[in-house]
């Protein structure tokens, strides 16, 4: 690993003072410390968030969950507070990676990351988060950009997701059975007018498979997508799944997540 | 005194390792080290046109940067091939020469090019990227099937052919299967694995200059045998100037027995910068550089009767070598494998023929099992299949063919001294509810599975091994091993062996062994291994070999000692040396009931006098001090044996393989410690799971591995298995007094089978190549759908 100032802020100010071009934050570090170990990064200051206390926690209003980016995946997993409003989010905090992984890793690393294969990201999509940062208020939708690609500018740090509380929801994962990454994911969450079917790991970026959302939004039941065709054009096809299997895996745990719900 | 040997006495190296007090190669640092850092071709195939490292010399902190110019300059030899197997037509096998550091071609991605010796690990790594080397880069050898049809990747090996291998008879094989009912056909591919030792591979070494001695410390399966190899074909240092010291070892299975490039060059070049080093393995570089395993592409054929006979057997394999052959790399493809690949049963004609191929990826060498792995796959898929096709039980078709006799003579090879087939399928179906698996079936089948069963039935030849034997066949080494007791003045004990424990508890199951010969509480023995400067010299610890070969060393060692003291304790008693028995740790003059323990005895052999009287306790013709050793070289391989079952269910919309039970049946023999014992077989069984169901090496068409690191290298986790369901039966090796057999392979050698033909049995008999991933599973279950719907 190649040398770096290390900056341990007490305030959002001072972290986004010390933001460069030539900097990043740190905050679980799970992307981040491998890939500056493996010199696919290199960094002249790493801006640790940590220690940052209004940046971690979790708030439950009447219609929606805030958590904090430097809360960590145990934390959201374990919470009495998230398992009782969006017990799939829990679900999903508490499958990600393995046990060191959910020990350090945080959801603003996540989404900033924006992993192709991450969780994360298609809960905010599912449950239309609103992702709050130091600077502004972004929708999911608008979040995620691209693959590793998101709306942040430079030096913009997230501070919060704000996730709207749906009626029910599921979130189903196929892992990789390396990395324990989603090969794909499927997050559904029936909202009282609507249903989003958030789709991750099929594709560059996380979507919202909008075919499943409409079938599921005029009738939510297993049987309204039982025959809804998802295909496999735009899907990665790579040494770990083709992408026709990847269009079976999302038609299947889509079904799967509307039957847990 | 009760024995100790059969007892599950716990491991006395658990306290430093679960303590985190084990001592490691990177755990050593001397005074004044530089640290290594390696620059490794980027290309699969490439000529190196040159190497300019001006700028990397001139880096901050650089101590010195050496090439594969000045390693030639300085006549230091390469890595060598431990066997030489010659080909049916009687030709001498292709080695190209594999110099340490690459000269003027890259053979593979990783290879080292040149070496950076730096104050700190990070100058070292930033000296590193300042080496400059051009490159040419070449079209890249990688499938083995192709290999023989593609450029010739090193001068005068051509068609990248290393050997072309005959074992058995042609034409007793043709004529058998004229004789046949039905052939069974198969066409497999044993995939290629990477050992991932926990430890990653590391040296140090510490040059000193005034003795002109080179000590290396280093992650080695066997430290005599690199100090051998080293000083006869490496040319770093005499033998007595080379000191090599394995400490704990984080792990080996194979992986760790070769003397590899960087332990080559960092020897070579502490003598001339005159400064310790420290290389420290990254996992990248253990995925690209450590050998790897298995790796074969093989048709094979089985002629059976009607009733389910076997009548001949044939094998056609090729096998990857990968970029170089290594110290056994030629030899787990034929004698590890061919001879073990008419499996546990009577087959009057066989033969296997290998073909051993060059290909542009990391060299491939013995990995837990080596070859037999490979073999077992062969013959258990052939029966199986055999059972399938003609509409027999899969375990009443191997008990038909099993032999009824012991020692049994098998066509090709050896002649096992031991065994009782029946005896071990018989309790594993028991264990395993051979019985009730069908309504399991149904019930799998009412939740939508497919339930499917696997048995395998195997034996394998360890305990490597009879000196003359495999110096016959080309190896270049005798396999004996050797100990020494050593009796300390105050009745300590030090037991030095040169077998090597890498996680297969010597210090506990040696000790125990020890404690009996002698009867002396454990605690005071000790076993001291894995240091050319202590004890004696000794082959190491591979191919099962440790207990079967080391362990009858330490016996036979010990065996002396008791002799001496024998003789001693008659001198001191004033007997004769027949009026003595040995029991318990005592040395008792049967008519007079008068004893001497062995501590007593161990404490006049070195005080061999006493006060006001001119008497010694030492006979004439004896000398004083009990220090005995012992070299064994065994009559036999040793030929543990078993049974195992696994069943699985599949959910045929995700392809998802489950392992629902398994269950394994082994016989060792006799066994020093079932706890240790049961340890071993669920590591192997765990491994050969991974080679079933999850691990995947993949190198793309330009010999790029694609599966260089966990994040998309499976290695099987402990979520992966169920509770395994282990039993015994024991029949003694005849072979060696204590009547053990090799146990550190079986559970890799018998698993990969026994779970593919699960997988198999629920996919309706459709083959489909290890590893059984989710996808490819869930293409054949979809295949199995379509021809349902058309046979309906
Ligand atoms: C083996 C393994 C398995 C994994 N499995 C899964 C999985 O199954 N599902 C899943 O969803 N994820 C998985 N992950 C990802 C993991 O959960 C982390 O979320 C992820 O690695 C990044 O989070 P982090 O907190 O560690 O961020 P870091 O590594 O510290 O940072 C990642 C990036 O985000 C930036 N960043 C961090 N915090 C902020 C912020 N508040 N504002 C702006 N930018 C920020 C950093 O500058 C950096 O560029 C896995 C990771 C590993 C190593």
């Amino acid at each position: 690993m190649k040398s770096f100032n290390y900056h341990a802020p007490k305030d959002v100010k001072d972290a986004s003072k010390l933001a460069s071009s030539n900097s990043a934050f740190l905050a679980g570090g799970m992307t981040t410390i491998p890939s500056m170990k493996l010199g696919l990064a290199s960094y002249k200051d790493v801006i640790d968030i940590k220690n940052i206390k209004k940046l971690s926690g979790i708030k439950v209003s009447g219609k929606t969950v805030t958590i904090g980016a430097t809360t960590k995946h145990v934390e959201v997993a374990t919470s009495k507070d998230v398992k009782k409003a969006i017990p799939a989010l829990a679900k999903l905090a508490g499958n990600i990676g393995d046990a060191q992984v959910r020990n350090r890793g945080t959801i603003g690393g996540s989404i900033s990351n924006n992993d192709p294969s991450a969780c994360y990201p298609s809960a905010c999509m599912a449950l239309n988060a609103v992702i709050h940062t130091n600077k502004r208020k972004i929708d999911a939708e608008k979040f995620f950009t691209g693959m590793f690609e998101t709306a942040l500018k430079g030096g913009e740090l997230v501070e919060a997701v704000e996730f709207q509380i749906p009626e029910k929801a599921d979130y189903q994962k196929h892992p990789n059975p390396a990395s324990r990454y989603a090969i794909i994911g499927v997050f559904v969450a029936k909202h009282k007018k609507d249903v989003n079917v958030a789709v991750t790991g099929a594709k560059s970026c996380v979507y919202i498979d909008k075919d499943l959302s409409k079938k599921l939004s005029s009738n939510f039941s297993v049987s309204a997508i039982e025959g809804a065709e998802v295909k496999s054009s735009g899907m990665n096809s790579d040494m770990h799944a083709s992408a026709e299997y990847r269009a079976n895996l999302v038609s299947l745990y889509a079904k799967k997540a509307v039957e847990a719900c | 005194m009760a024995s100790l040997v059969g007892s599950r006495v716990e491991r006395k190296e658990d306290t430093r390792f679960l303590q985190g007090k084990g001592r490691y190669t990177a755990d050593i640092n001397i005074a004044n080290q530089t640290y290594a850092v390696f620059v490794r071709s980027p290309h699969a195939r490439a000529k190196i046109k040159s190497v300019d490292t001006s700028k990397a010399l001139k880096s901050s902190g650089v101590v010195g940067v050496l090439t594969g110019k000045e390693i030639a300059e300085d006549k230091i030899g390469g890595l060598i091939a431990g066997w030489a197997i010659r080909s049916e037509d009687g030709s001498e096998m292709k080695v190209p020469a594999n110099p340490p550091l690459a000269k003027d071609v890259a053979n593979f991605v990783g290879e080292p090019i040149a070496v950076v010796f730096a104050e700190t690990l990070d100058e070292a790594k930033e000296g590193a990227e300042k080496v400059k080397v051009d490159y040419k880069v070449l079209k890249a050898v990688v499938d083995p099937a192709d290999a023989m049809k593609s450029d010739a990747i090193h001068d005068g090996v051509d068609k990248n052919l290393c050997y072309d291998w005959l074992l058995g008879d042609r034409k007793a094989v043709d004529e058998a299967f004229a004789k046949a009912d039905k052939i069974i056909k198969v066409d497999l591919i044993n995939n290629r694995l990477v050992p991932n030792a926990m430890e990653p591979r590391a040296c140090v070494v510490d040059y000193n200059t005034a003795s002109e001695e080179i000590t290396l410390y280093t992650t080695s399966q066997n430290p005599h045998l690199s100090r051998l190899v080293m000083s006869a074909f490496g040319n770093v240092a005499p033998e007595n100037k080379l000191r090599v010291v394995a400490p704990d070892v984080g792990g080996g299975f194979g992986s760790k027995i070769n003397v590899y490039n960087e332990e080559i060059v960092c020897s070579w070049a502490s003598k001339k910068i005159e400064r310790p080093i420290k290389w420290v393995a990254e996992r990248t570089e253990s995925f690209l550089t450590d050998t790897h395993g298995r790796d074969h592409v093989t048709h094979a054929e089985l002629a059976v009767t009607n009733d389910g006979k076997f009548l001949g057997f044939k094998n056609e394999t090729i096998a990857n070598l990968g970029a170089y052959a290594r110290v056994f790399g030629t030899v787990t493809p034929t004698y590890l494998f061919g001879p073990c690949a008419t499996g546990v049963y009577v087959i009057p004609a066989a033969y296997s023929n290998v073909k051993a191929v060059y290909t542009n990826t990391a060299p491939v060498d013995a990995y837990r099992g080596a070859g037999r792995p490979e073999a077992t796959y062969t013959i258990e898929r052939l029966v199986e299949k055999a059972a399938m096709e003609l509409g027999m039980d899969k375990t009443e078709i191997r008990m038909k063919n099993f032999p009824t006799q012991f020692p049994f003579k098998q066509t090709l090879v050896h002649t096992v001294d031991s065994g009782d087939y029946v005896a071990g399928l018989e309790k594993a179906k028991q264990m395993a509810d051979y019985a009730g698996f069908e309504a399991r079936r149904k019930k799998s089948e009412a939740n939508g599975k497919l339930r499917g069963i696997g048995v395998s039935s195997y034996f394998e030849a360890c305990g490597i091994a009879p000196s003359a034997a495999v110096m016959s066949l080309g190896c270049g080494v005798g396999l004996w091993e050797s100990a020494e007791v050593r009796f300390n003045p105050t009745g300590q004990i030090s037991v030095f062996t040169g077998a090597h424990s890498h996680g297969q508890s010597h210090d506990t199951t040696f000790a125990q062994i020890a404690a009996d010969e002698m009867g002396v509480p454990i605690e005071n023995i000790d076993i001291v291994h894995g240091d050319t400067d202590k004890g004696t010299f000794g082959m190491g610890t591979y191919g099962s070999r440790s207990l079967t070969v080391g362990g009858i060393a330490i016996v036979n060692a010990c065996k002396k000692i008791i002799a001496k003291g024998k003789r001693v304790a008659a001198k001191m008693l004033e007997v004769n040396e027949d009026e003595i028995e040995f029991k318990d740790g005592e040395f008792v003059a049967l008519k007079s009931n008068k004893k001497k323990t062995i501590g007593e005895v161990a404490f006049a052999c070195y005080l061999p006098g006493q006060r006001d009287e001119m008497k010694s306790p030492i006979p004439e013709g004896d000398e004083p001090g009990l220090i005995e050793s012992a070299f064994y070289d065994p009559p036999n391989f040793s030929f543990p044996a078993g049974s195992h079952i696994c069943e699985v269910e599949i959910d045929p919309d995700t392809g998802n393989v489950k392992v629902e039970k398994y269950t394994a049946v082994d016989d060792f023999g006799r066994i020093v410690n079932p706890m240790i014992v049961e340890g071993q077989v669920h590591g192997g069984i765990a491994q050969g799971i991974g080679q079933a169901l999850h691990e995947n090496t993949q190198y793309d068409e330009t010999g790029q591995l694609m599966t260089a690191s966990y994040m998309d290298y499976t290695m099987p986790r402990a979520d992966n298995f169920p509770e395994f369901n282990l039993g015994f039966t024991c029949t003694h090796a005849t072979s060696n007094p204590l009547g053990v057999k090799g146990c550190g392979e079986a559970g890799a050698i018998a698993s990969p089978p026994t779970v593919m033909n699960a997988v198999i049995d629920a996919l309706g008999g459709q083959e489909i190549s290890m590893p059984a991933t989710a996808e490819k599973v869930w293409k054949a279950c979809k295949s199995m759908k379509k021809s349902n719907a058309k046979a309906a």
